[in-house]
């Protein structure tokens, strides 16, 4: 007989509110906070820059996750970055991973907020993945009724993020970019645009970046995405690429986004990195490349902020 | 079945409402966990590529992200095991048991359970308790923050009312009761150390967690019993006395130390005694 044994607890207190500084993330770059990391950026002096966190990951009650991102708030803006809250899915949201949510946003005061344009809870089974959806009238309405929904219980706006998608849907009677048009227009809501995102779906689906870009609501825009990318074959040989965020930026992505920033002006901007990853010296230097990016043409086109 | 080429597109919008978001989410959903399923209708990739392929991406994505996330929370179990056979009953885990929150960190409450039915553990009974203390180090990860109790609060009782102690547990201790040296095999996997053998004996572990550490400590014979009262509020003499009359040598001033420096506590209370 073996059981183990839940220690009666004592009643949890309700989380003392903190009152961060308003660090401001206008014209930086910023890169996916990793425990591992934790130790090598106390130690660097504090400089500019921004940290992004997956909110799931930070919806535990105690311990160190939550020590390590109070002191990371502390001296940088942070962004929370939600990826199973299921907007993109016909069932209504989880009530719970909305207060869950809610919670958070009260709790570190991010400087942005985003989600995905995909779903990844189904029927009750959580698959712990970004999945596709057509793009269509019906799930138009399921959408906006999302982020509606999360909105307004979070108190905030939402950055939605375009995804990187491996099929298409026969019932799509809308494009991607005028679907995510349309999101803004009757939500309110803001973009994310993953630059990575644009070139895997790009090459997935035989388009050109360049013509989704002229296509994407640039005016949303007020966070940006960039990460590394795999490259494989199916078993016809015909390329195939992989949303791996395990790697540098792809040299391409980075000319894409060059052409972006020279349009849209300095927006906030995130290097992910979330496997194989490197020593913090090495995700920082992706960060700095972005930055150089973002001052030279921030000097002469509109510094964007979210925070606001 | 592999389908190419684009199909013709309902040109009246009342078609799509009808086709509910729902039914091409259970479609889609549906394969995910089924290898042998076929490719859901609906979905297409361009000329010359295979869509089996493509959904098969995130068949594969699915599965190895799952089964990674099992991995990383019992690495012990997975050293044991070896990778190749802990990855095959992960998968078997994953199709059986599949996560139903987001929270990835509350995954494999019933792994132990699983691992106990699973044909080929059937020669490692001590696995699932293993497991067990793993699962448990987590939730004593996650646990929520308190203050450990101050031990000059509890040198601060005269020694006559000391037995009238009730104590309130730290939300993060827990204990697994093994009846295997499983916190042996636990402490000697958990880490990239050699393993050596192991006396088989019943074992029981606490896991607590102090200064942000998690910690799993070897209880001794009769410990859990007094630890578990106390945690059901007995006043401490009554604890006491489960745990002697289970082992009469249980040195309960050393235990007692032990516990204060494992933060097992967060508070104390006195009944108050009419004079």
């Amino acid at each position: 007989m073996t059981r183990t044994h839940l220690i009666r607890q004592q009643p949890a207190g309700k989380a003392e509110t903190l009152r961060f500084t308003p660090h401001r993330v206008a014209g930086q770059a910023g890169t996916s906070f990793k425990p591992e990391h934790f130790a090598a950026i106390l130690e660097d002096p504090p400089q500019q820059g921004f940290f992004e966190v997956h909110a799931e990951n930070y919806m535990g009650a105690g311990g160190p996750a939550h020590a390590a991102l109070e002191a990371i708030r502390r001296d940088y803006p942070v962004s929370i970055h939600g990826v199973c809250m299921s907007l993109g899915g016909p069932s209504p949201l989880d009530p719970q991973h909305l207060e869950r949510f809610r919670i958070l946003v009260e709790r570190y005061e991010p400087a942005m907020v985003s989600e995905h344009l995909a779903w990844s809870t189904h029927e009750n089974v959580f698959f712990n993945d970004l999945l596709p959806l057509p793009y269509n009238l019906t799930t138009l309405l399921h959408v906006c009724e999302h982020v509606d929904r999360m909105q307004s219980t979070i108190g905030r706006r939402i950055l939605l993020e375009n995804p990187s998608t491996y099929v298409a849907f026969d019932h799509s009677t809308i494009s991607e970019t005028d679907f995510l048009a349309e999101v803004v227009r009757r939500t309110g809501c803001g973009l994310l645009l993953d630059i990575n995102n644009v070139f895997v779906s790009a090459a997935n689906h035989r388009f050109s970046p360049i013509t989704y870009l002229e296509a994407f609501p640039l005016n949303a825009v007020d966070e940006v995405h960039l990460a590394g990318h795999a490259e494989q074959v199916d078993s016809e040989g015909q390329p195939v690429l992989i949303d791996s965020h395990d790697g540098p930026v792809a040299d391409a992505v980075w000319q894409l986004y060059e052409t972006i920033i020279a349009r849209c002006g300095a927006v906030p901007t995130l290097i992910e990195w979330d496997s194989e990853i490197p020593d913090w010296p090495v995700l920082r230097a992706e960060a700095l490349a972005a930055q150089e990016i973002l001052d030279r043409h921030g000097a002469t086109g509109q510094v964007r902020d979210a925070a606001e | 079945m592999v389908r190419q080429g684009r199909c013709v597109m309902p040109q009246n919008n009342t078609v799509q409402l009808s086709q509910s978001g729902g039914e091409q989410a259970f479609l889609f959903s549906s394969g995910l966990l089924a290898p042998d399923s076929p490719v859901p209708k609906d979905l297409r990739s361009p000329q010359g590529t295979v869509l089996a392929d493509r959904y098969n991406i995130y068949r594969n994505n699915v599965t190895v992200g799952l089964i990674n996330a099992v991995a990383s929370i019992f690495p012990a179990v997975q050293r044991i095991t070896g990778p190749d056979f802990f990855r095959a009953m992960a998968r078997f885990y994953i199709r059986a048991k599949p996560p139903s929150s987001p929270l990835l960190f509350e995954y494999g409450r019933d792994f132990a359970e699983f691992i106990e039915a699973y044909e080929y553990a059937q020669t490692m009974p001590w696995l699932p308790d293993v497991a067990r203390i793993e699962r448990a180090w987590l939730d004593a990860y996650y646990a929520a923050d308190a203050d450990g109790l101050d031990p000059a609060r509890l040198a601060a009782i005269p020694q006559e009312r000391v037995g009238l102690i009730r104590f309130t547990m730290h939300p993060a201790t827990r204990i697994v009761r093994s009846l295997h040296p499983a916190v042996s095999i636990f402490s000697q996997n958990r880490a990239d150390g050699e393993v050596l053998p192991v006396d088989d004996r019943p074992e029981d572990a606490l896991i607590t967690r102090s200064g942000n550490q998690v910690q799993v400590r070897l209880l001794d014979s009769g410990a859990a019993e007094f630890l578990v009262a106390l945690s059901d509020g007995a006043h401490l003499q009554d604890a006491a006395q489960v745990g002697l009359s289970l082992n009469p040598d249980l040195d309960l001033a050393r235990l007692i130390a032990v516990m204060l420096e494992a933060n097992v506590f967060s508070s104390l209370e006195m009944d108050h005694i009419d004079d």
